[in-house]
């Protein structure tokens, strides 16, 4: 396929690899903080292929993995209400809440409807007007903009009966977050590539300069993440912390304008929980009062008590901590059949991850 | 799930959504996020959504800079 087959040549590949090698010589913690980029690490081997200084850590980026567990109560509670229709994201359907699952729910009758786009949920909530539509608004800085396409599409087409629980997160808050917290120690980030397209390379500004960490925004193909670890290599050699574009061909320094002013028109920015991670200031979207009749949380609902699945590390997991090998469930209890942690259920959980590929 | 998929504009409709072909498959996608779009134009796929438009040019940078690269 274009712009994805010519970034897997195995020849060019070995000439990074080869002047990485050149130019390594500090043992180096690097993060990629996406979930598509660690899927992507592990399908092509690129840990393997690194020299032994060079080591890579998952960060929280899979937005299935770091929602906490009583937002997946509070849709489970809708479902179980009556004349309500639950849209959601695919990934999100077998995400254990405290005694459920929407793919549980959906067994016992519920009306629980996976699509691909959010207008898709829309078009559910146009033809069904004696129903309430509610779409699971899970995701970064790549989706928001669609969920907000769709609220305006809403406000402009006059169906009111579409309404959007919020769980949107944003990336930049979190990683300034991980190196607040010194919990684990971080030379450079790999930045999420898609993410950047919308925001731009300049929220990064502050990581590089204020902590000293390079940031380099990388695409998703074998070649690209090898350019972008040769990237941060040659900064960190060369005590340099800045923000890279790699990504080029697709992310511009100012992102997507379009989007980000229907993400700014729709969405405030609020402080918001992460799962394993805690609360984070400023690193949610919330739907603004002037559409909050596309607000889900205006209706009065019941969720059960939150219990957290035992022994489930997936906290420190996200947190780079600790490798899923090091969690006691790992593949004993916990597989990608029977997962008893998010980052275990979405594909591009780290758990989920290792468990394929490792 | 911040995954998006390259593919190429084939027909672009009134209503600023578009036919995109992905390795053959043919998708219909909404242009509301980059609505400068044309025919022909490669462009990110995401949720049923076009994000970005592939910088043609830029595209071949990479193997530029590191072909033969080897001293
Ligand atoms: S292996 Fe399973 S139980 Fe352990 S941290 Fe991962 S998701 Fe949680």
């Amino acid at each position: 396929m274009k712009y994805i087959d010519e970034y897997k040549n195995k020849e060019i590949a070995q000439n990074i690899l080869w002047q990485i090698r050149r130019i390594s010589k500090k043992k180096i913690n690097l993060m990629e903080v996406c979930g598509t980029h660690t899927v992507a690490i592990f399908r092509n081997g690129i840990r393997k292929m690194l020299p032994q200084n060079i080591n890579l850590i998952s960060g929280p980026g899979c937005p299935v993995c770091v929602t906490p567990i009583q937002y997946i109560d509070e849709i489970i509670a809708f479902s179980r209400k009556d004349n309500f229709i639950i849209t959601t994201f695919g990934d999100m359907i077998r995400v254990p809440g405290s005694t459920s699952t929407l793919e549980k729910e959906k067994a016992n009758g519920s009306d629980v409807r996976i699509v691909y786009s959010t207008l898709d949920a829309l078009k559910i909530a146009y033809d069904n007007p004696a129903k309430n539509i509610v779409f699971m608004g899970i995701g970064f800085e790549t989706t928001s903009p669609t969920i907000a396409r769709a609220i305006l599409k809403a406000e402009e087409e006059k169906i009111k009966n579409f309404s959007v629980l919020s769980v949107a997160k944003i990336i930049p808050p979190a990683m300034r977050f991980l190196l607040e917290s010194g919990e684990v120690n971080i030379d450079g980030f790999i930045c999420p590539g898609h993410v950047s397209a919308i925001i731009g390379s300049k929220p990064y500004s502050l990581i590089a300069f204020q902590y000293g960490v390079p940031c380099v925004i990388s695409g998703f193909e074998p070649l690209d993440i090898l350019q972008s670890i040769y990237l941060l290599i040659r900064q960190i050699e060369n005590g340099r912390a800045e923000v890279e574009i790699q990504y080029e061909r697709v992310v511009k320094p100012e992102g997507n304008k379009i989007a980000m002013d229907k993400i700014n028109e729709v969405f405030k920015v609020v402080d918001s929980d992460w799962r394993g991670i805690g609360n984070i200031p400023l690193s949610g979207l919330e739907i603004k009062d002037k559409y909050g009749k596309f607000n889900a949380r205006k209706f009065a609902i019941k969720k059960e008590e939150t219990k957290e699945p035992k022994g489930c590390l997936c906290g420190e997991v996200l947190r780079g901590v600790i490798t899923p090998p090091e969690c006691p469930l790992f593949k004993n209890i916990c597989t990608p059949e029977d997962p008893k942690g998010a980052c275990m259920v979405s594909t591009e959980g780290t758990c989920a991850a290792y468990y394929k590929y490792n | 799930m911040c995954l998006a998929i390259p593919g190429k504009v084939k027909k672009i409709f009134n209503d600023n959504t578009a036919e995109i072909e992905i390795g053959g498959i043919v998708k219909r996608a909404s242009l509301d996020l980059i609505p400068q779009v044309v025919v022909g134009d490669y462009v990110l796929l995401h949720a049923g959504f076009a994000i970005e438009v592939i910088d043609q040019e830029k595209a071949l940078e990479i193997s530029k800079a590191w072909e033969g690269n080897i001293d």
